[in-house]
């Protein structure tokens, strides 16, 4: 188990309240992301905790095409992981953020 | 000159002779059956066991490997696969010197072991059609075991759906003199109809048990992911519709059955019904069914046939090819052929690529061989009937000199990691170390890069075609690598410009949205959608129900 | 579109099978309520440590509901999770719901805090028989990947019905485990086709274990449970000994049976080889009411 944690900043505030979200679940292969609104508005935290041990550089890419993909700003994002690879992380994380923002607290 | 020109002839009888004397005749009791392989084969002989990745001659190989190895040594033995234990025994029961074949599948791994310890030799690995083809010049078998579903009391065989490679392989024999012993299923008064006639085959065995036939081309569609579905979306709308792929030829694998399983649904939606995907080269999938039902389909010729498909494929005379018995007939070499030079694409999976598109499946420590991949995944050199979609991916070939000519694709589709983090893109094939180690030629390249037009992964498609230099194909490669090294080490200046140039295409430049790669896209989610889209025709293997 | 209820995950189930929004979550993923054992064994825990639970409505009636997610570590039951579901049934008895309903995906007891797991099952079936004791139904759900085994499927035994498909499971060794203690000639757990007529939705329903058995779809499972709503639960002394009576006579008409197939035959079903491969209307229909 390795847990990783990446921090940005210079995001776009999320607009209203909103509710959290989770996408996906804990299985061989797959994650689980919960979405909150949390923090200053331009700070995006990402927690991961993940079974795979040794990927961080990957993780880090990842979030960092994420994250300026859609520039979260006031949010939090916890994931946990057993192996899930990077095409399924992307994609939850799509998915995680077009729930989050479709909703509304 | 006073030359004896029918030494293999009364080879031959000789044989025979010795044969019947062992056997007490054409038609062979079980219990007789390693005296007469004692009987007919000579050490030296070359030998084919007939298997393939689908059907074994299981009951023959097993009673070859029986035999008494003072009597039977030095075989060469020339065949398709080595998948069955016996195979191997055969070998490490020291009584074969050499051996020539195409696939070694579920035996790579103590194939591997016993040429590093020396106990046998390969000739060469080929792939079906390279081995078919010396059978005709100097591989011929003096010796064929087969197998086939029946055979009447004068030797006549039924081979039915699974005919294979039996054809390819009797032919050979019985024309250049040799012994052809077939094992079979059943013995009975009236064939369903004649594969092989009787005067091609020499001795008939009844096996205890119906010889093996592997579902190899079942896929459940409960294990397809969505990130499958989306390169399947990205396949048939990037690649399918836009050069209009009528015939075409599918790999095994999961990815594959997924284009398979959204054809009645994403790409009915996109209209491509009728315009795509209409003729095959391909064993009778199941995961083919739910489009053949929905009028996709207008033509599939088959390698062999599936566990549980004869039932439905026998209702679907229109589209397979059934005999007057009712019963389809399938052939390994002319549906290679048809792969080869009738089909304008190709798609399968591999498991490492390379910087300049080389693709391998070889893994240290085993010999796995090649099948048929490389002759589906080759540009048809001779090829010269032309196709809009051929003609059109011969335009693009930005190497092509100035003669106008087409351009098979040849479609490489990969997850950039595999399960276990393994990257799929390496700077450098392990069939390098894997060739070296087993004293080969050459590495043992499934697929070459400049045979390869499009590389499909979850990040995009990568157009081969149209790079103009070996750099630009470097980092179209690099390009859809993902977060694997390769990937993260591309120049993404150099990336956005071949985006630009549509060399790479992201989903969203193809109008994909991959959030909408779901599961609930395809046709059938479990074995059990297949069945109902079969109107209860396919009977699937009890290992494959839920139910 | 078919809400395979066999495909979805345990929030998807939940959402689709209760009215539309109506689900309220207790101790939701963002609270973290998760298993501190797992962390400890370095093993990776989710928010809600596999289970979620909550009030809802069910064609109007008030309910409390729980959901288990089988691809977590297989459904199976440690500490938080089992608390979870034990809490929610003995709210029952203070709310009064119309009924709780279980949507149960499960191997049994997590081993990787199997002293927990079991104090918990026991739990959760002590708070089964509470609620039932007070007047409230118990119905369970069954028709996930991983079936119902292991303590959970004697959990599901105990309650008022049981709703399942055909690819549900329902025992309490599963195939694996009986292969592993007792031989693959006893019991061949890859050959999928035993396997779900020994321990599948058919053949539970027609032993009478599966009060009913309903296509694989979420509206499918909905309609059934909005059925069994006015089950009132039967639970005194007259009822357990008639319910043993009834086991021992089917002990003694099945005893010797190898095969569910005998069990069919001998129940005088017509042509009962074809049973696993109908269809679930087809199925009942051949079937009428020769349950045992």
């Amino acid at each position: 188990m390795e847990s990783l944690v990446y921090e940005y900043q210079g995001g776009v505030p999320i607009e209203s309240p909103r509710a959290p979200v989770i996408a996906g679940v804990v299985g061989s292969g797959n994650l689980e992301i919960l979405v909150e609104a949390e923090g200053p508005d331009d700070r995006c935290t990402i927690v991961v905790v993940t079974a795979a041990t040794g990927f961080g550089t990957i993780w880090q890419a990842v979030m960092n095409d994420f994250v300026a993909r859609h520039k979260p700003g006031g949010v939090r994002l916890s994931i946990n992981d057993v192996g899930a690879t990077p095409a399924v992380v992307s994609l939850r994380l799509e998915q995680a953020w077009e729930a989050f923002k479709g909703g509304s607290a | 000159m006073n030359r004896d020109w029918s030494r293999s002839s009364k080879s031959r009888e000789r044989r025979v002779a010795r044969g019947v004397a062992a056997a007490g005749g054409r038609i062979v009791p079980q219990q007789k059956i390693i005296d007469l392989l004692e009987a007919v084969i000579e050490p030296g002989d070359r030998v084919c066991v007939e298997g393939n990745n689908q059907k074994q001659a299981d009951f023959l190989s097993k009673s070859l490997a029986a035999t008494d190895p003072a009597k039977i040594h030095e075989l060469h033995l020339v065949q398709s696969v080595l998948a069955l234990p016996s195979h191997v025994d055969l070998i490490e029961r020291g009584q074969v010197a050499r051996i020539d074949f195409s696939f070694s599948g579920p035996q790579a791994g103590r194939l591997a072991k016993l040429v590093e310890e020396g106990r046998i030799q390969i000739g060469a690995i080929h792939t079906y059609l390279e081995l078919f083809g010396r059978y005709f010049v100097d591989l011929t078998p003096q010796v064929a075991l087969i197998a086939a579903q029946m055979a009447d009391a004068e030797g006549n065989l039924y081979t039915g759906p699974n005919t294979e490679d039996t054809p390819a392989i009797v032919e050979a024999t019985a024309f250049k003199n040799g012994i052809v012993i077939a094992q079979v299923n059943k013995l009975v008064d009236k064939l369903p109809r004649v594969d092989i006639p009787a005067d091609w085959v020499n001795f008939v065995v009844q096996a205890p048990t119906p010889h093996y036939v592997e579902p190899l081309f079942t896929r459940d569609p409960a294990q397809i992911s969505e990130i499958q579905v989306l390169m399947a979306m990205m396949a048939i709308k990037g690649i399918y519709a836009e050069y209009g792929i009528t015939r075409l030829n599918h790999g095994i694998g999961f990815d594959t059955a997924a284009i398979e399983l959204l054809l009645p649904t994403y790409a009915a939606e996109l209209g491509l019904r009728g315009k795509i995907c209409t003729h095959w080269a391909l064993n009778p999938h199941p995961t083919l069914i739910p489009a053949i039902e929905d009028g996709f389909v207008e033509s599939v010729h088959c390698f062999g046939s599936e566990v549980g498909m004869e039932a439905y494929v026998a209702a679907r005379p229109d589209i397979f090819f059934v005999g007057a018995d009712g019963s389809m007939r399938s052939n390994r070499a002319f549906s290679q052929t048809a792969g080869h030079y009738a089909c304008d694409l190709f798609i399968g999976s591999t498991l490492q690529i390379d910087l300049a598109g080389n693709s391998s499946t070889a893994i240290k420590g085993r010999i796995a061989g090649f099948g048929g991949a490389p002759n589906m995944g080759a540009d048809a050199r001779g090829r010269r009937h032309a196709s809009p979609a051929w003609l059109k991916a011969g335009r693009e070939d930005a190497l092509a000199t100035g003669m106008p000519r087409g351009r098979k694709l040849v479609v490489q589709t990969v997850e950039t990691f595999r399960e276990h983090m393994e990257p799929a893109f390496v700077e450098r094939l392990d069939a390098w170390e894997v060739g070296q180690s087993a004293g080969m030629a050459l590495p043992p390249v499934m697929i070459y890069g400049d045979d390869v037009s499009h590389i499909i992964t979850e990040e995009g498609i990568a157009n081969l075609l149209m790079c103009q230099t070996a750099e630009e194909r470097e980092q179209a490669i690099r390009g859809v690598a993902g977060y694997t090294q390769v990937g993260i080490a591309r120049d993404r200046r150099m990336v956005e410009n071949l985006r630009d140039r549509g060399i790479v295409r992201r989903p969203e430049d193809m109008g994909i949205n991959p959030r909408l790669a779901t599961r609930d896209l395809l046709a059938a989610r479990s074995i059990k959608d297949l069945v109902r889209a079969s109107g209860g025709l396919y009977d699937p293997p009890k290992r494959f129900r839920n139910w | 579109m078919n809400h395979s209820y066999y495909e979805a995950s345990a929030r998807e189930r939940m959402a689709a099978f209760l009215d539309p929004g109506s689900f309220q979550e207790f101790l939701p993923p963002t609270d973290r309520v998760s298993s501190p054992h797992l962390r400890q064994l370095d093993q990776p825990g989710a928010f809600d440590d596999g289970i979620l639970v909550g009030s809802g409505r069910l064609s109007g009636h008030a309910i409390l509901a729980a959901a288990q997610e089988g691809v977590f570590m297989g459904g199976a039951v440690g500490e938080v999770h089992g608390a979870k579901l034990v809490g929610l049934l003995e709210r029952a008895l203070i709310t009064r719901p119309e009924a709780v309903i279980l949507l149960l995906e499960t191997g049994g007891v997590r081993l990787h805090e199997a002293n927990a797991g079991l104090v918990a099952v026991s739990e959760i079936m002590h708070a089964v028989l509470a609620v039932r004791t007070a007047g409230i139904p118990v119905i369970v759900l069954d028709g996930g990947q991983f079936g119902c085994f292991g303590g959970m499927g004697i959990v599901a035994a105990l309650c008022d019905a049981v709703v399942m498909s055909e690819e549900g499971r329902l025992g309490l060794s599963g195939p694996e485990v009986i292969e592993a203690s007792r031989g693959v000639e006893e019991f061949d757990s890859r050959d999928r086709a035993l396997v779900w007529r020994t321990v599948g939705g058919k053949h539970r329903y027609m032993l009478g274990e599966a009060t009913r058995l309903v296509e694989d779809s979420i509206p499918a499972f909905r309609e059934a449970a909005i059925a069994l709503l006015g089950t009132r639960p039967v639970f005194g002394l007259e009822d357990l000994e008639a319910e043993h009576a009834r086991l021992r006579e089917r002990l003694e008409r099945f005893g010797d049976c190898r095969e569910s197939i005998e069990i069919w035959t001998r129940l005088g079903i017509e042509d009962p080889q074809s049973l696993p491969l109908l269809e679930t209307q087809a199925f009942l229909a051949q079937v009428g009411g020769k349950r045992a």
